[in-house]
């Protein structure tokens, strides 16, 4: 196996390590992680931050990608991320065709040949799905009950442990009575909230190791392929448009707000300018533009763009870049005002009269003072990229159709909601991965926003 | 006031030439009239005289922005970017690359788009100010976290599940509307109904919740004190005291979106197979129909320019204190 860096994975990776850096910054300012410890006071900000942290490790995995050589057992030359191989099992047991959730049979009846050689119509049953089964009908239900009890009682035992380790931490930090600090939540800090968080994540955790290996938990798609899988495949997809547009958003409305608050006159006019007519263009029709001309581009240097999944990835960073020129004219529209206040602020004017460089005005006195607005853009779009990617992808100006993307599930599963009975599971799993992320976010968000917004007083 | 708008319509033009200049580059530097002219007459078998007969009963078949065989201001006159975007200034959308006339079309095309996004605005703007007038009545209440949580959730849901979700419902399992599709005159109730209620649901969360902030950040202020200490009911402050007062940012928010509504929604018409101008430019999209969509995204700057002088301007009728100059 052979690392491959895709140029996604490496700017994501980028990403996570500058969250690092700026949690190190956090910790050494006094003020700041004042700040931010408000926001971990309020126990939806700290759980939905545990849960946004579970989307994030899994699209970190999902982000180390491995090409396989001539030395590996199977698919060589084919481009595997970390997650693959966690989940190999899920990925490689391929059905038929559509399967319900848990289900040991097909979902429509076929033709069989029975032992005999009589033919009769019937459901068949799945290749991997409740194969162990020796008598489906009479004992499904009692198995899926057990495994559904052994999945439960593993994820309570991984919760206990969690608790362990906490207990032990607060013991060792010396709080007074732990479980007075657990129970009755005497501290700062929503432990209650966490834990309970921490409950659900490992109960479901517990459930799929439990049952994966022997059903389908969420079902099968029309090629069957397991839709918990591409569920799970898509969360790199979905994080990735919210963190890396933001990369490219930030630089732009940095440095383009700040000098045109600052400098006034012409620059001022410019950037007006610059942002008035990127945003007098429909989002919408620039984004289904460049589209187009990277597709046309990528059919005419053919050769560079040989491997699907580099293709999708090219597409991918494109998407990202595009929706961050669209969306940057929000956010330095704010920086400028800001900055338009700060100018005539004492401690800029004392600046100045010590002869203060403008450069020097601007990272060390403005840009800080700013921040805090940065800081809620970021966090506020976040959500909104989630979504604006399964509506683009509807439209096929989003990600590659070969890119596991919830929008291209709701895409592949909408028409199926014609057939009778029906097809629910692929949108049902689509929808519900991108309302825990989305909601997450949106509540993380508000919590930023208030701890960081000085017009928001402490209540 | 007068020479002020005067002036926003002049700085206007600069601003929809750099849009012009700018689609135009994104579009020919990537293709060329003649990957166009394959394009759009099939990829085998096109000889290069058909293709310069596509090119020429298009007008691709000029020099891109500079004419050198001309003499004076023919130069930037006989060029496909006069042709196809000057042009557009004056309204005059000229061909599609099908050959239809664009102009019709979207002349055609507004009226579905227009039936579906005014009753979104108008029945939109009605639910979420009595929901958010309501919900900062009951502030600090029960009432008021139940309501901002289920604002968050449905602000969190995707809005293809809405769609999706209403289309499964009313027309498939309650067989209450048609699932899609349009005609034209009274009978368009029919197809109208569910894409307004969507509508109206996917944007219930988000703008609730913003109308409940603007409303608090009055509530607090002082005349609000005021008025209840000289002896108003709660349900007169809020009615006459302030709501009219917040309804400023409300109402100037809502005049930008004004002239967008010609647009249409994209992702709800092609849901919905409404004939409006947001379908019209998804296919023209799908179809890889360059004339149609520059006409529109020359169109959406203008209508969008449009909305930010209106905005100023209802700022000055609604605030008193506010003046143009």
């Amino acid at each position: 196996m052979d690392l491959i860096i895709l140029k996604t994975d490496f700017l994501f990776l980028l990403v996570l390590a500058g969250v690092v850096g700026y949690v190190f910054i956090v910790l050494r300012d006094d003020n700041l992680s004042r700040t931010w410890k408000k926001v971990f006071q309020r126990p939806l900000a700290a759980s939905a931050a545990l849960i946004f942290t579970f989307y994030i490790l899994i699209a970190a995995l999902d982000s180390i990608h491995f090409k396989l050589t001539a030395q590996d057992r199977v698919g060589s030359g084919e481009i595997l991320s970390v997650l693959d191989i966690v989940l190999w099992d899920v990925k490689v047991n391929v059905e038929k065709t559509y399967s319900a959730p848990l289900a040991y049979r097909s979902f429509s009846k076929e033709s069989l040949q029975l032992e005999n050689g009589k033919i009769v119509r019937d459901y068949p049953r799945l290749f991997y799905g409740g194969a162990h089964l020796i008598d489906p009908e009479k004992n499904h239900h009692s198995d899926l009950s057990r495994l559904i009890a052994m999945g439960l009682i593993s994820g309570v035992a991984l919760w206990l442990g969690a608790v362990g380790i906490l207990v032990i931490l607060l013991k060792s930090s010396g709080r007074g009575n732990v479980a007075r600090v657990i129970i009755y939540g005497e501290s700062i800090y929503p432990f209650r909230a966490i834990l309970l968080t921490l409950a659900l994540v490992f109960l479901l955790v517990g459930l799929f190791i439990s049952l994966s290996p022997h059903y389908h938990i969420l079902g099968t798609d029309k090629v069957g392929n397991d839709v918990l899988y591409q569920g799970i495949k898509s969360i790199r997809t979905g994080v990735l448009i919210g963190t890396l547009t933001t990369i490219v958003i930030l630089p732009f409305a940095l440095f383009l707000g700040i000098c045109a608050g600052y400098f006034r006159g012409w620059v001022d006019d410019l950037v007006q300018f610059l942002y008035t007519t990127l945003s007098s263009i429909p989002g919408v029709l620039l984004i289904a533009a460049s589209a187009l001309m990277l597709e046309i581009y990528m059919a005419k240097h053919a050769d560079t763009y040989s491997s699907l999944i580099i293709r999708a990835d090219v597409r991918l960073l494109a998407l990202c870049l595009i929706l961050g020129v669209t969306a940057w004219t929000g956010l330095c529209r704010y920086l400028r005002a800001e900055t338009l206040k700060l100018r005539e602020m004492d401690f800029v004017n004392a600046a100045k009269a010590f002869g203060t460089p403008a450069r020097t005005i601007l990272a060390r006195h403005v840009t800080p003072n700013v921040m805090h607005i940065v800081m809620i853009a970021i966090v506020l779009d976040f959500s909104g990229l989630v979504l604006a990617e399964a509506a683009l992808t509807y439209i096929d100006i989003g990600v590659d159709q070969s890119t596991e993307s919830w929008g291209n599930m709701i895409n592949g599963a909408r028409l199926e909601l014609a057939r009778e009975p029906v097809v629910w599971w692929s949108l049902l799993t689509a929808f519900l991965f991108m309302l825990v992320l989305v909601l997450a976010a949106n509540i993380f968000a508000d919590a930023v926003r208030d701890a960081f917004d000085p017009r928001i007083k402490d209540r | 006031m007068l020479i002020y708008i005067l002036r926003r319509f002049l700085y206007a033009i600069p601003i929809l030439l750099t849009v012009n200049v700018l689609t135009f580059i994104l579009f020919f530097v990537v293709n060329s009239p003649d990957d166009m002219a394959r394009l759009h007459l099939g990829q085998k078998h096109v000889t290069q005289e058909s293709i310069e007969k596509w090119k020429a009963s298009r007008g691709y078949d000029k020099p891109l922005l500079w004419n050198i065989d001309e003499d004076g201001l023919t130069k930037v006159k006989k060029t496909i970017f006069y042709d196809h975007t000057v042009k557009l200034f004056f309204f005059e959308f000229g061909q599609s690359d099908s050959g239809r006339d664009i102009g019709f079309d979207i002349t055609q095309r507004m009226w579905p788009s227009l039936a579906i996004a005014v009753p979104v605005l108008l029945i939109g703007l009605m639910v979420t100010l009595t929901l958010a007038l309501i919900i900062s009545f009951f502030r600090a209440t029960y009432i008021d976290t139940f309501g901002v949580v289920i604002c968050v959730v449905m602000m969190s849901v995707s809005g293809l599940f809405y769609i999706i979700g209403g289309q499964y419902l009313a027309g498939k399992l309650l067989r209450l509307v048609p699932i899609s599709g349009y005609e034209e005159g009274l009978i368009s109730i029919k197809f109208v109904i569910l894409p307004v209620i969507i509508g109206v649901l996917s944007g219930l969360g988000a703008s609730t919740r913003w109308y409940r902030t603007i409303f608090l950040e009055e509530i607090n202020k002082d005349y609000v004190r005021t008025a209840r200490a000289k002896g108003l009911s709660d349900a007169m402050v809020m009615y006459s005291h302030v709501l009219r007062n917040a309804l400023i940012p409300i109402l100037t928010g809502v005049v930008v979106v004004l002239p967008s509504l010609f647009l249409g929604s994209l992702i709800t018409e092609a849901f919905f197979g409404i004939p409006g101008l947001g379908s019209y430019t998804i296919e023209a999209i799908q179809s890889q129909d360059f004339a149609i969509v520059r006409s529109m995204v020359f169109l959406g700057s203008v209508l969008y320019i449009l909305g930010l002088i209106l905005t100023d301007i209802s700022y000055t009728i609604a605030d008193p204190r506010v003046r143009l100059d």
